[in-house]
Parts: C-alpha cells; sequence; structure tokens
C-alpha cells in the first residue's frame, strides 16, 4: 500500500471507515456551500437594519465598519418613535402563540393517550343521527330564523336521548385507529376553507378580532399534529406502570397526571416548541381574523409594504424581532425540536 | 322509582363514576374542537360555495344560487383566474399527452393482468387517473403558450417545489450521514430555515433579489441583467417564489432523511464496501431501500403542506405580475376580500378536491408500495 500513486491517493479511501481525500473535499465544498445559503439571507436581514437608507439606496454594502457606518436609527424608529404600535402586536404574537400552545398541547395529550390505552367503540348509527341533526340545526337557523342558541340546545338534547336509547342497535361501529385517523386527517384540510365559517361565526357572535378568537382558532388548527405526535410518544411509555398503579386503586386523571407526563415530558417538549413555532409563525387566518387589536407580528411585518413601501432599514427591524427568538430556540433546543419532527415522520 | 332501583347496578360514588367516564371526557374537548372548527366549517364552506353573498342592513344575506359559482370559476368570466388562458396543442404536446396516456393504460392493464383486481381498488384507480390526466392537459394546455390559472400554478409550487425539496435534502442528508467532522454544526445550521417565518423570508428573498441594491447586483450586472426586474417577468416570479420555498423547506426532507441514514444497518454497509460496490450501487441495493419508507412519509407530509402555500407569493409578489404567481389559497382570499364569498368557498373547495385526491392517490399508489419492498 505505500507505493500509491498521487491519483490513488486523492480517490481511494485509505480505509473502509475513512473517505478518499477528493471526496472529503467535495463533501465539506457542498456542505459549507449550503451552509452559506442558509446563512447568508439572515445576515443579510441583520446588517441592513442597521444601515442608512442611502447605504441602501447606493448598492451592495456587505461589511459593517469596512463597508459602511453602522446606525442604530432604525431600531430606535421602530422602538422609540412607533413604540406601542410595534409592542402591541408583539405581545399579541407572545399571548397568542403561548395560550393555544399551551391549550393545545393539553387536550391534545389527553385525547391523545385516551386513544393509546383506551379502547373506544363509536357506533356509526351515533354519528349518523349526529350529523342529521346538525344538518337540521344549520337548516332551522338559516330558513326559519330560530335563535341559534335554542335550536343548537334541543338539537344536543335530542342527540343524547338518540345516542343513549337507539345507538346501541346499530352494529357497525369505528374503533382507535378510526378516530386517530380522522383527527389527523384535519390536517389535509385547507386552512382557507375552513376560515370562511370561522370568520363568520366569529363575526355573529362578535369576537373577530379579539385574543380569544385567534387562541380558539389557532388551537384548533394545531390540534391534530399534537395528538399525532403524542400518541407516539405515549405509545412507547411501558403499560407495567400504569397497570400498578391501577391495581392500588388509582383513577385514570391521577394515573395520566403522576405517572404518564413525567415519562412523556421529552415528547412534550418537542411536540410544545413545534406548536409555538407553527404558531408564531401563522400568516393566513390571522390575516382573516384579526385586522388591527389583535395583529400578529407576521401581519405587521407583511402590512409594510403598503404602508411605507420598500423601506428596507424598518421593515429588517421587525424581521430580527419576529425571527430572532425562534432562531435563538432553534440553536438551542435544535434536538428536541427536531425529535418531534423526527417521530411524527419516522412513524408515519 | 322503586322498581327502577331493582335493575340498576349497586349505586356508584360521584368520584366513580367520573372515573368511569374519563376515558370519554379525555378525547371529548378534542373532538368537540374539531367538529367545530373542521368538520362544521367544512359543511358550511360547502353551503356558502352554492350561494351569493350580499352585504345587507345590519349583517349580510345569502342567496342560493346552485352551482353558479363552479360554472364560473371551470367555464366562465374567471376561468383565465383558475385555470388560466388556453393554446392549442402542437406537436410536443400532443407527444407529452399520448405518452401519458399510454403510461395510465399499461397501469391499468398491469392492475387487471396482475392478479389483485378488486371493484374499490378499480374506482380508486380510474379516479386517480381522470384527475392525473386532467391536471396534465390542462398543463400541457397553459403552460406552453397560453397562460396557467392559480390551480397550475399550485401544481408548479407542489410539483417541481417538493421535488427540489426532496432531491436536496436528501443529497445533504447522504453528504452529512458519512463520518465527517463538524457534523452537528451543519445540522444545527441547516435546521435553521424551517422555522423563520415564512412572511420574514418572502421580504428577506426580496430584498437578495433586488437586481440594483441587493447582494447579487454585481453579478447581475455582470451577466448584463441589471436593468432586468424579475417581478414583471411571470416565470422568473414563480422562480422567486420557488426558491424562497425551497430554501425554507429543505431542512425538514434533510433532517428526518438523515435520521434515516443514520439508522441504517451498519454491516451490510461494510460488507458492500468490502465487496467492492460503487456508491451508486451501494445508494441503490442498500441505502435507498431502507430510507424509502421514510422518504414516502414525509413527501407526503410536504404534499399536504405544499398545497397550503400563500405566505411566499402574497408577500413577495403579491401574486403578480398579473395573476401569474397566484397559488389557490392566494386566489380565494383574494375572493374574499372583494366580498365574492361564494367564489371564495369554491376556490377552496377545488383546492381541497385536488389537494385530497393527490394525497390520497400518493399515499396508496406510492407510499404504500415502498412499504412492502422495506418487508
Amino acid at each position: 500500500m505505500k507505493d500509491r500513486s498521487l491519483f490513488q491517493r486523492l480517490f481511494e479511501p485509505p480505509s473502509l471507515t475513512e473517505m478518499a481525500p477528493a471526496s472529503r473535499i467535495l463533501t465539506y465544498a457542498i456542505l459549507i456551500l449550503w451552509a452559506i445559503v442558509v446563512l447568508f439571507p439572515l445576515y443579510w436581514v441583520f446588517i441592513t437594519s442597521f444601515k442608512l437608507p442611502f447605504q441602501v439606496n447606493d448598492g451592495p454594502d456587505f461589511l459593517p465598519f469596512l463597508d459602511f457606518e453602522p446606525s442604530a436609527h432604525a431600531w430606535r424608529y421602530i422602538f422609540v418613535e412607533l413604540g406601542n404600535d410595534t409592542l402591541r402586536p408583539y405581545m399579541n404574537s407572545v399571548i397568542i402563540a403561548l395560550t393555544s400552545t399551551v391549550l393545545a398541547v393539553t387536550i391534545g395529550s389527553l385525547a391523545a393517550y385516551a386513544l393509546v390505552r383506551i379502547q373506544y367503540n363509536v357506533k356509526i348509527g351515533t354519528i349518523a343521527g349526529f350529523i342529521v341533526l346538525l344538518g337540521a340545526t344549520v337548516y332551522a337557523v338559516t330558513q326559519f330564523g330560530t335563535p341559534w342558541h335554542v335550536t343548537a340546545a334541543i338539537a344536543l338534547a335530542l342527540f343524547f336521548f338518540f345516542a343513549t336509547s337507539f345507538g346501541r342497535h346499530f352494529r357497525r361501529s369505528l374503533g382507535n385507529n378510526d378516530i386517530l385517523f380522522w383527527i389527523i386527517s384535519n390536517r389535509i384540510l385547507p386552512p382557507v376553507v375552513a376560515v370562511l365559517p370561522i370568520y363568520l361565526m366569529f363575526q355573529r357572535v362578535g369576537l373577530l378580532d379579539t385574543h380569544v378568537a385567534m387562541i380558539a382558532t389557532y388551537m384548533a388548527v394545531n390540534l391534530p399534529i399534537v395528538v399525532w405526535l403524542m400518541r407516539d410518544f405515549f405509545a412507547g411509555i411501558p403499560i407495567d406502570l400504569e397497570e400498578s398503579a391501577e391495581i392500588d386503586g388509582a383513577s385514570r386523571i391521577r394515573i395520566f397526571a403522576t405517572i404518564v407526563l413525567p415519562l412523556a415530558r421529552p415528547g412534550l417538549a418537542a411536540t410544545f416548541l413545534l406548536v409555538l413555532i407553527l404558531a408564531w409563525n401563522e400568516y393566513l387566518l390571522a390575516l382573516f381574523i384579526s385586522t388591527a387589536d389583535a395583529q400578529t407580528m407576521p401581519l405587521l411585518v407583511a402590512a409594510q409594504n403598503a404602508t411605507r413601501g420598500p423601506q428596507w432599514w424598518y421593515m429588517s427591524v421587525l424581521i430580527v424581532i419576529m425571527i430572532a427568538p425562534i432562531i435563538a430556540m432553534t440553536i438551542l433546543l435544535q434536538k428536541h425540536i427536531a425529535r418531534g419532527l423526527m417521530v411524527g415522520a419516522v412513524k408515519g | 322509582m322503586p322498581q327502577a332501583s331493582e335493575t340498576t347496578p349497586p349505586r356508584v360514588g360521584f368520584s366513580e363514576w367520573i372515573d368511569q367516564q374519563t376515558g370519554k371526557l379525555f378525547v371529548l374537548p378534542a373532538v368537540v374542537i374539531l367538529l367545530a372548527f373542521a368538520i362544521f366549517p367544512l359543511l358550511i364552506s360547502a353551503y356558502l360555495s352554492l350561494t351569493k353573498f350580499k352585504l345587507a342592513a345590519g349583517g349580510f344575506s345569502l342567496s342560493y344560487v346552485g352551482l353558479r359559482n363552479f360554472k364560473k370559476l371551470f367555464f366562465g368570466s374567471q376561468q383565465y383566474h383558475l385555470l388560466g388562458t388556453f393554446d392549442a396543442f402542437g406537436i410536443f404536446e400532443w407527444a407529452v399527452f399520448i405518452a401519458a396516456l399510454a403510461l395510465v393504460a399499461y397501469w391499468f392493464w398491469r392492475f387487471f393482468t396482475g392478479g389483485h383486481f378488486n371493484i374499490p381498488g378499480l374506482i380508486g384507480r380510474l379516479i386517480t387517473a381522470t384527475v392525473m390526466v386532467a391536471l396534465l392537459w390542462l398543463t400541457l394546455a397553459t403552460v406552453f403558450g397560453g397562460h396557467p390559472g392559480s390551480l397550475v400554478v399550485t401544481l408548479f409550487y407542489v410539483l417541481v417545489g417538493v421535488s427540489l425539496q426532496f432531491g436536496i435534502g436528501l443529497g445533504l442528508a447522504l453528504l452529512c450521514g458519512q463520518a465527517i467532522r463538524g457534523r452537528n454544526a451543519f445540522r444545527i445550521i441547516f435546521f435553521i430555515p424551517l422555522m423563520v417565518t415564512p412572511v420574514g423570508i418572502a421580504y428577506m428573498f426580496r430584498m437578495l433579489a433586488d437586481m440594483q441594491r441587493g447582494p447579487l447586483a454585481n453579478i447581475w450586472q455582470w451577466f448584463g441583467l441589471g436593468e432586468f426586474s424579475w417581478a414583471a417577468d411571470p416565470w422568473t416570479a414563480r422562480l422567486v417564489v420557488l426558491i424562497g420555498d425551497t430554501w425554507q423547506w429543505v431542512p425538514f426532507m434533510f433532517i428526518v432523511l438523515l435520521a434515516a441514514v443514520e439508522n441504517m444497518p451498519r454491516d451490510q454497509l461494510e460488507a458492500a464496501k468490502i465487496d467492492g460496490a460503487g456508491g451508486w450501487q451501494i445508494f441503490r441495493d442498500i441505502t435507498w431501500p431502507s430510507i424509502a419508507p421514510v422518504a414516502a412519509t414525509i413527501v407526503l407530509i410536504r404534499l399536504i403542506e405544499a398545497f397550503k402555500i400563500v405566505d411566499l407569493p402574497n408577500v413577495l409578489t403579491n401574486g403578480g405580475p398579473g395573476i401569474a404567481t397566484e397559488s389557490l389559497t392566494l386566489h380565494s382570499f383574494i375572493a374574499w376580500r372583494t366580498q365574492d364569498l361564494g367564489g371564495s368557498a369554491a376556490v377552496g373547495y377545488t383546492l381541497l378536491f385536488v389537494a385530497t385526491v393527490s394525497c390520497v392517490s400518493f399515499f396508496n399508489f406510492i407510499g404504500q408500495k415502498t412499504r412492502k419492498t422495506e418487508l
């Protein structure tokens, strides 16, 4: 092996676990190139936020202090002169993203846990009855103008009567996997189809452009993801602990709170982070449901073009403050977030 | 009621009753929320798509118009917007179309002679084939010569975007899955774009694509493109949207495929290397079969999400020039903004239909197959 030619030394791997120098160089070159593709846009936004208007307009300047003198004028304008106009959407975003994520993870985990551990049998007849009554309710409200809460209450009462009395006579039933598939399949539903009625719904009850409306909508949209991811995490927890606790007489709620949740903490963290970021980034639903009071950061940023044209220096500041927390979180907690993605995708 | 108490089981305390019902209580909130925010709106939307919306004193009124909204979109005054303007088929279009028809015929022939014939399979294949051939015909008729509408543009984002993202993601994952130093740093850096707000990405790429003042201005000038405006040309505008979308979604493909590559059986790889198998051989016979199920799943997830694209075209190009970069969701939003709720719901339903057929077809005819080869 000693008298290898230069060509051989370049292109043949020295051992099974090592790479040939040429392919090593090529690998690094491609990876570094893509790292530049990823990082350069972020860098450009960051330095643009410290540029003066003429520096932006005169053409590309790449290095602060060498090519141009950085200035904090845009930051001062956004935070001091605009002040509340920036902070209010920011706080809205924080409140809405956090609250909706906490609610979605709580409700979704409960459902996911129950779907893993408890056997369900939903009679198809029950579902059919529910749909018929729902249709009748909508028909009654639109055609005869009956007050919607009265109609809904009557329909609900009829439904329970129906479900408890006749429901059991319909044989065919749906199991856990069907319920799970139904919950997850809601993800295929394009939000734009659902958002029109949601808009009208909130308009009816006077909740348009409020935190409540935004939180409720975001929670509902992210619920399928939570159920999907948490199901896999719960399924991975050994059942023995729960069974022994059950023999000791602990109630289900107690078992869930004291045994299952602590064990599922990594999964909860992954799901929480993923859903939080989705809620923070959401744009389309906010566009429909909020206009001013409940406006979130993506809306504020998107509206910049209309209000002040391509004033990149101000917009860069807004983009930086909108994405900085996300990027910091991504870098620090990358492993946890990626685990959420991986469980969802790898186990299907 | 003394008679009733004889037949009922012994009385249970309130806490025990609660414990028995927890199963229902755990699932009920999620089911109720999904009914209220997904199924109920879906039904109302179906009704809305059949009505004409009018603002009236103290609210609004809806009048039933039947399928007129859909008629307007598919055959009437809005046809250019949804489907595009058509151009007669040339030789190239006919060649592609006939080749595709032959492929479909071969697919059915395989199904009939394969010995697994069943009626649901036939119906599923008929629906898939019909929709796919119709979409192909639409694409051929509008892209070469005519002007594609929002449906074809959405398909462009979905098909080209997802393939591009998958290709780049797979390539990076294979490179990063080797024994190299700094793997963790690359992993973290490559992951970032996925989490960045799409609206922010849209403006970021608008700044970068600025041909006079952006960072690449010198390069454009060197090519003599300094005065060229990408926003005024339909295809370059679509390309910029596509690049932004790709920048954001490559990380998703990358991170999941990297996990799959790292989980590959090491001994097989080493045995193949000892036997002197080439890189391509190793990829085809060892790597690909072991990552194919994961690949199918993430492509499916991406397909589902890709059909919903709206932030990038809306902010990056405002749907322009004209309607050139409008996706179906953006089309629906624009219809809503102009008080055309019926039209908006109809576009939304078109999107729902195309997305569902595409995703279910992919799952049944491609996704399932990769799982079988694994066994």
